[in-house]
């Protein structure tokens, strides 16, 4: 047997020990409540509860809801039970207490990150923005371990707003009902050449009357948000944005990457705003960091893609198109992407500048694959959009 | 030995091979009398796992295939329109009237029942595979939600039915979307993942028992390194054991004898033309040598 934590002497029991088990997962983003322990209690009474290799896979199936949580499991019950005593039980943040200290970007930046820049150029100070004398946004290697408060970012007020623009952009890409009518449970018609044939079956009474609708051909929005450190200055507009459009929308899909790709969709989804943009800074972890564009989205197309994009789907790239990955490995993953059957739209808020031309290399590359780029900074830029979404 | 191991020994006499994490899931399941939901990719067994689950308890699989616009009326209960109208007619030329008919013509006699009533009626407690729920609508599973939580159903002109059994319910998924949380919470959770080297050799020695232990290594070997190649459609359990059956068909002793009868078996494995395309006959004779 391996090491096993030493709880304090004054512990009381067995249930106390599971539920703060239970607790610990909580922190750690599962979905658990009073349900799942009383679950888990349950099911540590049908197996030998001394043996770790059976507790574990038990509290395993209980606990564990889903693919993510079902492969994190493992390290996250080594922590509670074998780590000598070390439970370690608030490394999460998404608390109020952790958050509060890191929240003015400036104090966390001078005292805490590696980076050297400052909020709207990543790099400042010997970085390459400075050397180059032009003031140049460029893309930032540098993984930003601070964490970054999300609720300074974007604030209740602001997602209402972004939730109008995002309903009125929803609703114009969506409405894609067909011309054609077909057989359809409900509808407003009625199919009567079926009703005569079915009538015969009853004789000659029309007991059933099957309608005809015209299908809805729904278009799905998946949303991917650049949050590297270039990124920074818009992130406020476009993640309200993304959280307006999660809420009006049921099948939209959001991600936001900066190093690395995060789904957050479930997190958006949340009932309560507020608690939803805590999920996020949870999830935003390393935010404001560098940038690996096309390494990202060739993750994305290997893995949520073949999920959730088809034929009738709509990606949105929320990014400033400024790459560390070579260029080719953008350009495929978009290949990658589009070979789904889905329609690409690339919002860029440094198009709305004056004479703002694509010639970073990672959108230049990008440009072949994309059906639509165009220029998007606040909310004013996206709700005008509206008109040429309808067309896509 | 403990009763899960027992369970996975069991399972292993019906030729699945189920992992600890699976089996202890099951186990666990089967306990407090809560739905199994299974996760996984095409190919890994989920529904397999159903199937022997009733050879186990030697008892009867109730199959819903769920599919988009999948609705009560298919899935537990219809009542049988034209022997009702039939027999209204008979009644009428028999002179009867009224309510007796009426009686009559909504008993259990004219009840269609669908694979949800079915289930939950049967004397000996069945296994109910709930296929692809995924795939269903979410007003559907919110249905499912209200009949896996009491196991009961309310038929209007009938009344309450209520269980006689307990179903062993096992529901699985592709993740073609997002299931609720009401309905993972109800469930007890295994995720289903390809099977390490050693499972799957137990699995093509289940399913294949007169195979060479040397071709069957190489088999598994080279499905394994497969895996790890960047392919659209990984190939699942049951592609490798069309892949074993392909090659025991075409006589080949070993992998490495001859590339263009490798390259052609490759058809069990390889489901779409762009991975068709990634897999040249040279990659195929690098992976085959390697797992040699």
């Amino acid at each position: 047997m391996t090491r096993v934590t030493r709880f304090a002497l004054r512990d009381p029991g067995a249930t106390a020990r599971v539920s703060g088990f239970v607790a610990h997962l909580r922190d750690h983003g599962f979905a658990l409540g009073v349900f799942e322990t009383q679950t888990a209690m349950q099911a540590l009474t049908h197996i030998n509860a001394a043996d770790p290799v059976q507790v574990l896979l038990a509290l395993k199936s209980v606990c564990a809801a889903c693919e993510d949580d079902s492969k994190r499991f493992g390290a996250l019950f080594d922590a509670y039970w074998r780590n000598e005593g070390r439970v370690r039980h608030k490394t999460a943040p998404g608390n109020d207490k952790v958050a509060r200290h890191t929240r003015t970007n400036r104090e966390a930046l001078g005292q805490q990150s590696q980076g050297s820049g400052t909020i709207d150029s990543p790099d400042a100070g010997g970085g390459e923005a400075m050397a180059d004398g032009e003031g140049r946004l460029v893309a930032s290697h540098v993984q930003n371990l601070m964490k970054k408060d999300m609720r300074d970012l974007v604030s209740p007020g602001d997602i209402a707003e972004a939730a109008r623009v995002a309903r009125r952009m929803a609703k114009a890409m969506r409405d894609r009902r067909s011309r054609r009518r077909i057989a359809a449970r409900k509808g407003a018609q009625i199919d009567f050449r079926k009703v005569v044939r079915k009538s015969l079956a009853t004789g000659g009474e029309p007991i059933h009357l099957p309608r005809r609708n015209r299908p809805d051909r729904p278009v799905q929005i998946t949303a991917l948000c650049d949050v590297s450190g270039s990124m920074t200055v818009y992130a406020r507009v476009f993640l309200s944005f993304l959280a307006g459009l999660i809420r009006v929308d049921d099948t939209a899909d959001a991600y936001l990457f900066h190093t690395r790709l995060a789904r957050i969709t479930g997190a958006l989804r949340d009932d309560d705003p507020l608690r939803a943009l805590n999920r996020l800074t949870l999830l935003a972890d390393g935010f404001g960091g560098g940038s690996k564009i096309g390494s990202n989205l060739a993750l994305f197309a290997q893995t949520y893609a073949r999920r959730f994009v088809s034929g009738r789907s709509v990606v949105i790239i929320l990014s400033d198109g400024y790459d560390t990955d070579p260029p080719a490995v953008l350009a495929a993953a978009l290949r990658d992407i589009r070979r789904r059957g889905c329609k690409i739209i690339w919002l860029n808020p440094l198009k709305g500048w004056k004479d703002y031309a694509p010639v970073a290399a990672g959108m230049a590359a990008a440009l072949p694959y994309l059906d639509m780029f165009a220029a998007a900074n606040t909310l004013e830029n996206l709700s005008a959009l509206e008109r040429d979404l309808a067309w896509v | 030995m403990t009763e899960w191991m027992t369970l996975s020994a069991q399972l292993a006499d019906h030729g699945y091979i189920a992992s600890p994490d699976l089996a202890m899931a099951l186990h666990i399941a089967q306990k407090l009398g809560r739905p199994l939901l299974l996760e996984g990719a095409a190919g890994v067994g989920k529904t397999e796992v159903a199937r022997t689950l009733s050879a186990v308890f030697d008892t009867k699989l109730i199959r819903l295939q769920c599919y988009e616009g999948l609705d009560a009326s298919h899935a537990i209960y219809e009542w049988n329109y034209q022997r009702q109208l039939l027999a209204i007619r008979a009644a009428a030329e028999d002179g009867k009237t009224g309510r007796a008919v009426e009686d009559r013509i909504f008993s259990e006699e004219f009840l269609l029942q669908r694979p949800l009533l079915q289930a939950i009626r049967q004397e000996k407690a069945p296994v109910l595979l709930i296929d692809e729920i995924d795939r269903a609508d979410q007003e559907f599973e919110a249905y499912l939600l209200e009949i896996l939580s009491d196991f009961q159903i309310s038929v209007p002109e009938l009344g309450t039915l209520t269980a006689k059994t307990r179903p062993h319910v096992i529901l699985t998924s592709n993740g073609t979307r997002d299931l609720s949380d009401a309905l993972r919470r109800r469930c007890i959770y295994a995720f289903v993942d390809y099977p390490d080297r050693q499972t799957e050799l137990a699995i093509l020695a289940a399913r294949c028992p007169d195979l060479d232990a040397r071709l069957a290594g190489q088999i598994v070997g080279f499905v394994q390194a497969l895996r790890k190649e960047e392919l659209e459609k990984k190939p699942g359990i049951a592609e490798m054991l069309d892949f074993a059956a392909a090659l025991t068909g075409l006589g080949l002793n070993d992998l490495n004898d001859d590339p263009h009868i490798l390259r052609a078996t490759l058809v069990t494995l390889l489901k779409t033309q762009s991975d068709r395309a990634n897999v040249p006959i040279e990659v195929a004779q690098r992976l085959a040598g390697k797992a040699a």
